[in-house]
């Protein structure tokens, strides 16, 4: 966890100085940062179907990923889409999507078994309001719980958050490296108010993360499912060398259908173990604490730029708060969250939807009392909603 | 003899079940062809099709409910040395339809083995797709009221360019399946069976009558002439080899230095139709050029062609946060239909804050500055209205100036259109009414 908030520590100083003469920004949108991140974590493969507002994401990846040498391709549909995916992972691919909200509806099958099975993938989801045309396409942080419990089986999953086009990118790149590391689908929690929005960034000044690959199987007698009680099993692909089982049925170390309730419990501990043994090393966040202070916001995704102007105020006028912004959401970062909050006697939550993430944080933070403003109206939270609500709270 | 069946994991079929046939005669198939095992793997969905992953020694993809074609598919294109050969049942046909369809449109050389016995052996037998409809199965009547579809022809409809059906034990089963994998291009073959556990307790089925059955079917023999053409994978590489430009990241340098920039935040009002997002888009690199942080938010209606078109544009010296806006410095009321987007803030605005009305516009009472502007008048096309006063705002040095736009049109417009923003610039710099 120190080294990711260092990490993050580092960016943030280097984000917040200013232009220096000839410096080039970038200036592109969210979906687009996120498809750049993606190739340069090495994504190689992309399979996707046209949905507002992630479109955009295929678009890109579409103009550069044949330049690359790689694979884009538009599904028939969402559920066809994914199962591309998973295809070529199985093959050794970096593979990638991106959709929205009832895009996600139409994975979660397929979700279910790349989790079950430990088929490394990226999944963005750009969020909007909800299902259907028209207005529906507006921004929301709807899927924050969906993304976790929208899938069969109840296994932990990895979920990110961007709050910015640069973040998009960063995060992109984070998302690939657990997903090789993890063997897992890895979600970027995007938003149409990020993934549409055009803004200039500094690439240029920032750490990027180095690039994770796939730990592959040394040695012999191969069994795809074999693993340490909580790590990922390592890899080999289907069409190499040694005969590889990829199986959507409940399955023992050796890849085949098992009923054997010792067997089927280890592996399903060990895919919560995963994971959430390597909690504190997947947290990403930044944060803002005022010593005078006495108030913590939480917030994530494009909420948090509006919380960080309004504690920017706050502060002019005198009345500090600390912020706290998660770019990682999923698993539930609680050490984080619980050390963060100890020496504050209030915490405000601020998200774009009608209450999601803040039951987490309630969950986690049980003894304390924990404010919460959201809407979904389709409209950004905006920094004089933010303080009146800490104003009057 | 060479043989490519697990034997530690023999069959598990119901006695009697033609899966077993077509398990051993697909064995049969894949010696003939001498297929490498490291590059052949088997591709199955839910069901009794969908054991036959495990009774090969090759490499195997056992996925979920009529999807097999999806993963068979990822792994064609990501491995196109690999001999893909998928199996599916009538109930896979039934849920992954589309994927059948698209698998032929798409002719990826993949080989589809459909094991149709009629209905859904493993869950009770349900009636499926191809169930007769006169047939007895487990969903009480409901078959009685629809008919059942011919794989074949629809294959044939949607561009398979290899079409074969028989009967799951036709003694040239193992010819018939070598041929199909043999194809380049999509196979699709349909063995006709009996599901001796389900279908066959309340309806008459035997090898003949599965014999009778495809001869009453119109004949598909393999090939399909009308529909050969080039294998998808080599097309789609043959494609892909021509987009060799990797397309770089736009990047704006800063070139203008300015002196107490302030926060701006520009609302450009328009229509479909009228640039409003190139615009935008001129804005920023404006306020870039200047060494700025810009961020751009749009706003236009789904059909794209009709409907009002918004596009809000912050350009700061600090690191920008929210990206709403809060208070515009400067607004172009260029359309009835983009104003009535954003009626509410014309009585918030400051007294200080520029707007640019064209005439024919009608817009709120304000308290700010209200330029109004006849570009009809002028003879500047609607079209143009945006750029002309965007080409207002820089002369009146409103968040941008002339050497800030001058840069973006440059950077931003090619050859005509660059031109054409040339000859609009020096009209609105030429005016003296203005």
């Amino acid at each position: 966890m120190i080294t990711n908030m260092i990490r993050f520590i580092i960016i943030l100083i280097q984000r917040y100085e200013h232009t220096e003469a000839n410096m080039a920004l970038s200036f592109m949108e969210g979906n687009e940062a996120l498809a750049r991140g993606a190739i340069a974590a090495g994504c190689n493969f992309f399979a996707g179907y046209p949905i507002t507002p992630a479109t955009t994401i295929f678009n890109n990846m579409l103009k550069m990923l044949p330049a690359r040498g790689g694979i884009c391709l538009q599904g028939e549909d969402e559920i066809a889409s994914m199962g591309y995916c998973i295809g070529a992972a199985m093959a050794g691919k970096k593979a990638f999507t991106a959709t929205s909200g009832p895009g996600i509806s139409l994975y979660s099958e397929q979700i279910s078994f790349a989790i079950g099975s430990e088929i490394p993938l990226v999944i963005a989801d750009v969020q909007r309001l909800g299902p259907s045309t028209g207005s529906a396409t507006k921004g929301a942080d709807s899927d924050i719980q969906f993304l976790q419990w929208g899938s069969t089986g109840g296994v932990p999953v990895i979920v990110l958050a961007p709050k910015d086009a640069l973040d998009c990118y960063l995060l992109a790149i984070h998302a690939f490296n657990y997903a090789e590391e993890f063997r897992c689908p890895v979600f970027i929690a995007s938003n149409k108010e990020i993934g549409m929005t055009k803004e200039s960034f500094d690439l240029e000044s920032v750490l990027l993360p180095p690039i994770v690959e796939r730990k592959m199987f040394e040695g012999d007698n191969y069994l795809p499912f074999a693993a340490e009680p909580d790590e990922a099993p390592p890899f080999l692909p289907i069409g190499g060398k040694t005969l590889v089982r990829q199986t959507s049925s409940t399955h023992g170390p050796d890849g085949f259908i098992t009923n054997d309730p010792e067997v089927i419990a280890r592996n399903q501990d060990r895919l919560r173990r995963k994971i959430l043994s390597a909690c504190n090393r997947i947290t990403l966040f930044e944060e803002d604490i005022q010593s005078q202070s006495d108030t913590l916001i939480i917030s994530y995704g494009v909420t948090a730029r509006a919380v960080e102007d309004a504690s920017r105020i706050l502060a002019g006028a005198g009345r500090p708060v600390s912020t706290l912004t998660l770019k990682s959401l999923w698993p539930v970062p609680e050490e984080l969250l619980q050390e963060k909050a100890k020496s504050f006697k209030r915490i405000v939550v601020f998200e774009m939807n009608l209450g999601q993430y803040v039951h987490e944080i309630r969950r986690v933070l049980g003894d304390k009392k924990v404010g919460f403003f959201g809407q979904m109206n389709g409209v950004l939270i905006t920094p004089a909603q933010i303080m009146e609500v800490i104003g009057n709270a | 003899m060479h043989s490519f069946l697990n034997t530690s994991r023999p069959p598990v079929y119901c006695p009697g079940c033609t899966h077993e046939n077509i398990t051993s005669n697909l064995d049969r198939a894949m010696v003939s062809l001498n297929l490498p095992a490291e590059k052949t793997v088997m591709v199955t969905d839910i069901g009794c099709s969908g054991l036959f992953d495990t009774f090969f020694n090759v490499h195997a993809l056992h996925g979920i409910h009529g999807r097999a074609l999806t993963y068979a598919a990822g792994l064609k294109l990501a491995d196109p040395e690999l001999h893909v050969i998928v199996t599916m049942g009538d109930g896979g046909l039934g849920i992954g339809g589309a994927h059948v369809l698209a698998a032929c449109r798409r002719n990826l050389d993949l080989t589809l083995i459909i094991l149709n016995n009629f209905n859904f052996g493993m869950t009770g037998g349900q009636y499926s797709v191809t169930t007769p409809t006169d047939a007895v199965v487990g969903s009480e009547f409901l078959n009685q009221a629809e008919i059942p579809i011919d794989i074949c022809g629809i294959a044939e409809s949607a561009g398979a360019t290899y079409v074969a059906r028989c009967s799951g034990l036709d003694k040239d089963l193992p010819e018939i399946i070598a041929d199909g994998i043999n194809h380049k291009g999509f196979a699709i073959i349909e063995t006709l069976g009996m599901c001796t556990g389900r279908y066959t307790k309340k309806n008459r089925l035997s090898p003949k009558i599965l014999d009778q059955m495809v001869e009453d079917l119109p004949a598909r023999s393999g090939l399909v002439e009308r529909n050969i053409r080039p294998e998808y994978g080599e097309r789609y590489r043959a494609l892909c080899k021509e987009k060799n430009i990797f397309p770089e990241a736009i990047t704006v340098e800063k070139e203008i230095s300015l002196l107490d920039y302030q926060h701006q935040e520009v609302a450009i009002l328009g229509s479909a139709g009228m640039r409003i997002v190139t615009a935008g888009d001129i804005v920023c690199h404006a306020g870039l050029s200047a060494g700025m942080n810009v961020s751009m938010k749009n706003d236009y209606n789904i059909t794209v062609l009709r409907g009002q078109s918004v596009s809000e544009i912050l350009i700061s010296p600090q690191k920008i946060g929210y990206i709403g806006s809060n208070s515009p410095t400067v607004v172009l009321a260029l359309s009835d239909e983009g104003v009535q987007q954003r009626k509410k803030i014309f009585a918030t605005l400051q007294p200080k804050t520029f707007v640019i009305k064209e005439k024919s516009v009608d817009i709120p009472e304000t308290p700010a500055e209200v330029v109004e502007v006849d570009f009809k008048e002028l003879k500047i096309v609607k079209q143009d209205w945006a750029l002309a006063a965007l080409c207002l705002m820089a002369k009146k040095e409103k968040a941008i100036n002339r050497e800030m736009l001058g840069i973006a049109l440059q950077a931003r417009l090619k050859g005509k259109a660059y031109a054409g923003a040339m000859v609009i610039a020096e009209k609105i710099f030429g005016l003296n009414t203005l």
